[in-house]
């Protein structure tokens, strides 16, 4: 999201270029502009690089605290009335499955098993073509319309749920340049300007984000083997894309090719889904109000402990096919207020 | 960092990736500028950067930028084919420090400057093309 108008001391958007690298006007509405300024103003201390072995019980099988390593590796405790977990569907997953003890031992909040199942991905299918017009490339924020057309079920269409698409302005100098060299359509030598020229500020299309859906065989677990340099197991990732989402991604594939060339688009490329796909990361602590189906409640906090929350993507039931992060916010919002509420300290005891 | 063979071939193979262009009045990626720019800008990457140059290197059985220029191209091919994580750290770093040159941005009609604090004018789009959008039914269910 970025600020069409100044907005609380942060000037507007002036069209730097692709916000995914940051934005020198602090016009984007990424969390250290959002979040963290209030939140230290309001006494909040950010420990940096940080990370977390395992959260720790008492013998009421409460959260007593976290042990973490500080960046130069000294093992430290840190005691808490209230945990709250927001390393999304891999890290959260990772922390509570390496939280074991003798009243936990398949990972803390997990009687229901699932915790570290049901991991979604949002498969991604990206599309593009060359135009003769000049486009904007550079020139403003990359990612600039959206459409939810192919967005809500059509069981005409033979796969549940649906897609967003997602259009691009174009690339940036550089980024063109990596780009068009790792699909292939930047050759080295002679030819390179000639098609560099084809290409930058011609070339532009647009993703489509499918919703993935909640499948219990898509994990998270702990790596048998593999270990950070403190010793903390690693996560690891299980996989498989369903036969839903490789229809969706084949239908994203076909409107596109169609929108584009209707635009006057030639020479369409596509990849479904793109190999370097899955940064959103949701699902393996879904809510729900069964505690034998569900990891958190109605309010982000675990069945099993009642001073432990979870505000981030684990959470989800199901994944919408769109970027995640407004949703995870306004949730973190939502069980932070529900925290807040009078009579529910008392509830934590 | 690098040693002075490992620099020769680094040239070299930068030069064969973006030569220099008449056409287009644009340097080479060898160039002295860029090239001085790509050495400095290996960054946390710098042990992708040797271990390509390395390869290159026994790849020609003795550095690569004393090779004739047909045997050159045959193990440029080479690599290219073989390709793998290393050889996009380093190509990405010849490309970035090649598209940010002064010279370069201007043969693209650039204006060489960084995008802040001036930013950039866009048109604005038709927006009265999402008037059928709008006039649409409701799509999404309420809430409950």
């Amino acid at each position: 999201m970025r600020s069409s108008v100044d907005y609380e001391g942060y000037a507007k958007c002036t069209n730097l270029g692709h916000c995914t690298s940051g934005c020198a006007q602090g016009a984007k509405a990424s969390t250290d502009i959002t979040y963290w300024p209030a939140a230290i103003r309001a006494g909040v201390e950010l420990r940096t690089r940080c990370r977390v072995r395992e959260i720790t019980t008492n013998e009421h099988g409460m959260t007593s605290g976290v042990v973490y390593y500080e960046a130069d590796g000294v093992e430290q405790f840190q005691p808490a009335e209230v945990v709250i977990l927001a390393c999304n569907a891999v890290g959260t997953a990772r922390i509570l499955l390496n939280s074991v003890s003798a009243r936990f031992p398949t990972g803390l909040a997990n009687s229901s098993g699932l915790v570290g199942k049901n991991l979604m991905f949002h498969p991604y299918a990206r599309i593009a073509g060359y135009f003769d017009e000049m486009l904007d490339g550079y020139r403003g924020p990359g990612n600039c319309i959206w459409s939810q057309e192919f967005y809500e079920t059509d069981q005409s269409r033979g796969f549940m749920r649906g897609y967003t698409f997602e259009f691009s302005r174009g690339q940036g100098p550089v980024m063109a340049a990596v780009d068009g060299m790792q699909i292939g359509r930047l050759p080295w030598g002679a030819e390179h300007h000639r098609a560099y020229r084809k290409l930058f500020c011609h070339r532009t299309g647009m993703v489509a984000i499918c919703e993935d859906l909640p499948e219990e065989h898509n994990t998270v677990t702990l790596d048998p083997v593999l270990k950070d340099s403190k010793g903390i197991p690693a996560p690891k990732i299980t996989y498989t894309l369903s036969a839903n989402s490789r229809r969706m991604l084949d239908h994203a594939v076909a409107r596109a090719r169609e929108i584009l060339r209707a635009a006057g688009a030639y020479d369409l490329w596509y990849e479904a889904p793109i190999p370097g796909g899955g940064w959103h990361l949701m699902g393996t602590a879904r809510m729900g109000t069964d505690r034998a189906r569900s990891v958190v409640n109605e309010w982000g906090r675990s069945h099993d402990v009642k001073n432990l929350f979870i505000v981030d993507g684990s959470i989800f039931v199901t994944s919408g096919g769109v970027n995640p992060t407004r949703t995870i916010q306004a949730l973190a919002l939502y069980v932070a207020d529900s925290i807040k509420q009078p009579g529910h300290a008392v509830r934590l005891r | 960092m690098l040693s002075a063979d490992q620099c020769r071939s680094l040239r070299c193979l930068a030069e064969m990736m973006i030569p220099a262009s008449a056409e287009y009045g644009v340097p080479s990626a060898g160039d002295d500028a860029i090239f001085g720019d790509i050495l400095k800008s290996f960054g946390r990457d710098a042990g992708h950067v040797i271990a390509v140059l390395q390869t290159l290197d026994a790849m020609s059985s003795g550095p690569f930028a004393d090779l004739d220029p047909q045997r050159r191209d045959a193990i440029a091919a080479e690599l290219r084919e073989i390709g793998g994580e290393t050889l996009a750290y380093l190509t990405r770093i010849i490309l970035q420090c090649y598209y940010r040159d002064d010279r370069v941005m201007r043969s693209l009609g650039m204006e060489p400057r960084p995008a802040f604090p001036k930013g950039f004018e866009v048109e604005r789009g038709d927006w009265s093309l999402l008037d059928p959008v709008r006039a649409r039914p409701k799509l999404y269910r309420d809430t409950d």
